[in-house]
């Protein structure tokens, strides 16, 4: 079977949502509740199709006339009248006075295709509107014939592949007053305009499309002074292809908690931290950071405005407002009770598409929770969806309140869209508070899991270690003083050793001293044995000798012997 | 282009009051509801109007762009462009009195 074919519209974010558009060559029914801007979705239909596709249009309108029309949409930059004027655009205003007319016999609303057929070949129109067709059941009794001709009306504008928008009221109970859901198969999209907390919120819903896959979800879509532009829905499939690159985080001592290298590109990051804990700091310096790559960033703050942004970062030491000059950082500021979630939303992806950062800060998302979690955290899941595909880094300040244990469950819902999950705390000791961060997650790096104590001054930020010991965390003045406790007990310490080292040296030279006198005693010993051998072997000799001069006294006729022996014996006699 | 059938002005005899009336027929070439609207017509002319009024009948197969200065969607409409306001009937005009309520002239019958 063929593709269906489709006709791009040209409306922001409406062809991505249906795939490529409106069913070609057959007619639509938008249909919603007043106000709801269907109308609006009709006009901006033909005439982007005039203006950039190159289709011209035919609009029979019902409700308003065409002068009321031309200046209705003037303010959207529609130049109605110079396109009529340039062949690409046919008005007709059809005029009904229930009150002039009346009936007698039958009719039918020829008339009605004349005029139409008409207007088309004027222009050779590949594109029609009919706002509101609905109209004619209160010029004309015979609802039998109506529908009749509604039912050859859809017929005729398909015979001739033109591709037609049906605006119809909303009914009871049903989609359309009259039912014409009825007579039109192919494609129906309803569009809802909901006040909830006096805040606005528009949303279009593609109710059925046949022949085509469609997201059938509430998407929210806005108006404003450059028409209609549709939310994307968020990303089915998850399927965006991830960078592995990193980027700085702005702070020196927590890219080394982040493997030295900071977050990845096109991450996503939440820093949450109670108020006063140094979150805009920290997203203030990834900005600046950003900037200072020569890399584009949108900031949008919804507590302050830029020039009081920039003001405190000053203090410091950040300098936004150069980058802000340079044209590299976009600074935003608006009250989140300013319109719906979705408008805030719509408003951020408008401005990710004009101003093309490659990284954003929103600056608190909590201020964004107006409605239920859910609806903020689909919300945001949709941002995430969308600058993930962009390779845009997310960066989200988030305030818990931080009384007890549980405030880092209020993130929870957002967690798993979060791959970096940077927690700022307050640790109040000793009559001070002090800031306290630590990597709660961080998505495929190995993050450090230490706590850290954020210190800031006019020279910037550092992430101080912290003294952990006896089930405490010290930090500011009572980590200086335990640090100055530990300098004093390492001195006492050291001054210990040297006394015990010159307490071993002193034993040493005394053992030494004692060794000495051992070995002296022993040399007078030993000096004293060998003078006593000595004077044992001249006694002995002495001996020898006297009992030879007593043998020579008794056998003086051996005398001669003994001399011719002994020589030195004889001249001792001698001598 | 126009089929004019024709103005039949004759001056009213019975009363000088008898007002002027301008009609205008809108058909669909020669449909079967645009020939029975016209027929019945010219009767009905010729029954009531007493020859004060002119007729113009306006086939939108040959001139579409004359549809809409008279706001013309049902087919087949008669327009009462004078006396003003305009008036309009739409159908076959198979009933003479509905049409006779329609183009408001009753009061002048009602008067003779």
């Amino acid at each position: 079977m063929a593709r269906l074919e489709k006709s791009l519209t040209g409306i922001a974010g409406f062809d991505e949502v249906t795939n490529g558009g409106l069913p070609k060559g057959r007619p639509t029914i938008v249909c919603g509740g007043p106000g709801c801007g269907k109308s609006m979705f009709a006009l901006e239909f033909l005439v982007r199709g005039a203006t950039e596709f190159g289709e011209p249009g035919v609009l029979l309108t019902f409700e308003e006339t065409g002068e009321e029309m031309t200046k209705n949409v003037a303010s959207l930059g529609f130049d109605l009248k110079g396109l009529a004027s340039r062949g690409k655009l046919a008005v007709d205003y059809v005029r009904i006075e229930p009150s002039e007319i009346e009936e007698t016999g039958e009719y039918d609303l020829e008339g009605l295709f004349i005029r139409l057929q008409h207007a088309v070949e004027s222009v050779g129109a590949k594109r029609v509107v009919l706002d509101t067709i609905e109209a004619i059941f209160s010029g004309f009794s015979n609802t039998g014939m109506l529908r009749g001709e509604i039912r050859r009306l859809f017929r005729w504008l398909k015979d001739r592949g033109l591709t037609t928008v049906v605006t119809a009221e909303k009914g009871e109970g049903s989609l359309t007053r009259y039912g014409l859901e009825e007579y039109v198969s192919d494609c129906v999209i309803f569009l809802d305009h909901r006040v909830t907390d006096q805040i606005s919120t528009r949303r279009l819903r593609v109710v059925k499309y046949r022949g085509s896959s469609h997201n059938a979800d509430e998407i929210p879509f806005l108006i404003d002074d450059r028409g209609f532009s549709v939310l994307p829905s968020s990303a089915m499939k998850l399927d965006h292809i991830v960078s592995s690159e990193r980027v700085s985080t702005g702070v020196a001592d927590l890219d080394v908690m982040l493997e030295g290298k900071g977050f990845f590109r096109g991450s996503s990051i939440l820093v949450s931290g109670t108020a006063g804990s140094g979150k805009s700091t920290l997203a203030a310096l990834f900005a600046e950071q950003t900037c200072r790559r020569g890399q584009r960033c949108l900031y949008v703050a919804f507590e302050e405005s830029a020039s009081q942004a920039m003001r405190n970062m000053r203090s410091v030491g950040i300098d936004l407002e150069r980058h802000a000059k340079r044209g590299l950082l976009r600074f935003e500021a608006w009250r989140p009770t300013q319109s719906g979630l979705e408008m805030h939303l719509l408003r951020i992806h408008k401005m990710v598409l004009e101003h093309k950062p490659q990284a954003v800060v929103l600056d608190p998302i909590t201020n964004l929770l107006m409605g239920s979690q859910q609806e903020l955290h689909s919300m945001l899941m949709r941002l995430i969806d969308f600058l993930k595909r962009e390779k845009i880094t997310a960066f989200f300040t988030s305030l818990t309140n931080g009384r007890n244990k549980e405030f880092e469950q209020t993130d929870a819902g957002i967690s798993s869209l979060i791959d970096t999950w940077i927690f700022l705390r307050d640790v109040e000791l000793n009559g001070e508070r002090n800031r306290c961060v630590y990597v709660l997650k961080s998505r495929g790096m190995a993050h450090s899991n230490q706590v850290r104590e954020f210190v800031m001054s006019k020279a910037g930020v550092r992430l101080l270690p912290v003294y952990v010991g006896s089930g405490t965390v010290l930090t500011g003045a009572a980590r200086l003083a335990q640090e100055a406790s530990e300098k004093a007990e390492n001195r006492i310490r050291q001054q210990t050793t040297e006394e015990q080292r010159r307490l071993l040296e002193g034993k040493r030279k005394a053992l030494d001293a004692q060794i000495e006198a051992l070995r002296s005693e022993f040399a007078q010993e030993e000096a004293r044995v060998t003078l006593v051998s000595r004077h044992e072997e001249d006694r002995e000799r002495e001996l020898e000798r006297d009992t030879l001069k007593m043998g020579n006294f008794r056998k003086g006729a051996r005398q001669a012997k003994i001399s011719s022996r002994n020589g030195k014996v004889g001249l001792e006699n001698e001598g | 282009m126009r089929a004019n059938s024709g103005t039949k002005s004759k001056k009213s005899a019975r009363n000088g009051h008898a007002r002027y009336v301008e009609l205008r027929l809108y058909v669909a070439g020669q449909s079967p509801k645009s020939l029975a609207a016209l027929a019945n017509l010219k009767k009905f002319c010729a029954e009531h109007l007493d020859g004060q009024y002119k007729l113009q009948v306006i086939d939108l197969v040959k001139t579409p762009q004359l549809a809409q200065n008279d706001q013309i969607l049902a087919i087949p409409t008669l327009v009462r462009k004078l006396p003003v306001p305009i008036r309009k009937i739409i159908g076959d005009l198979s009933d003479s009195a509905r049409v006779l309520v329609g183009l408001d002239l009753r009061d002048k019958e009602g008067a003779q």
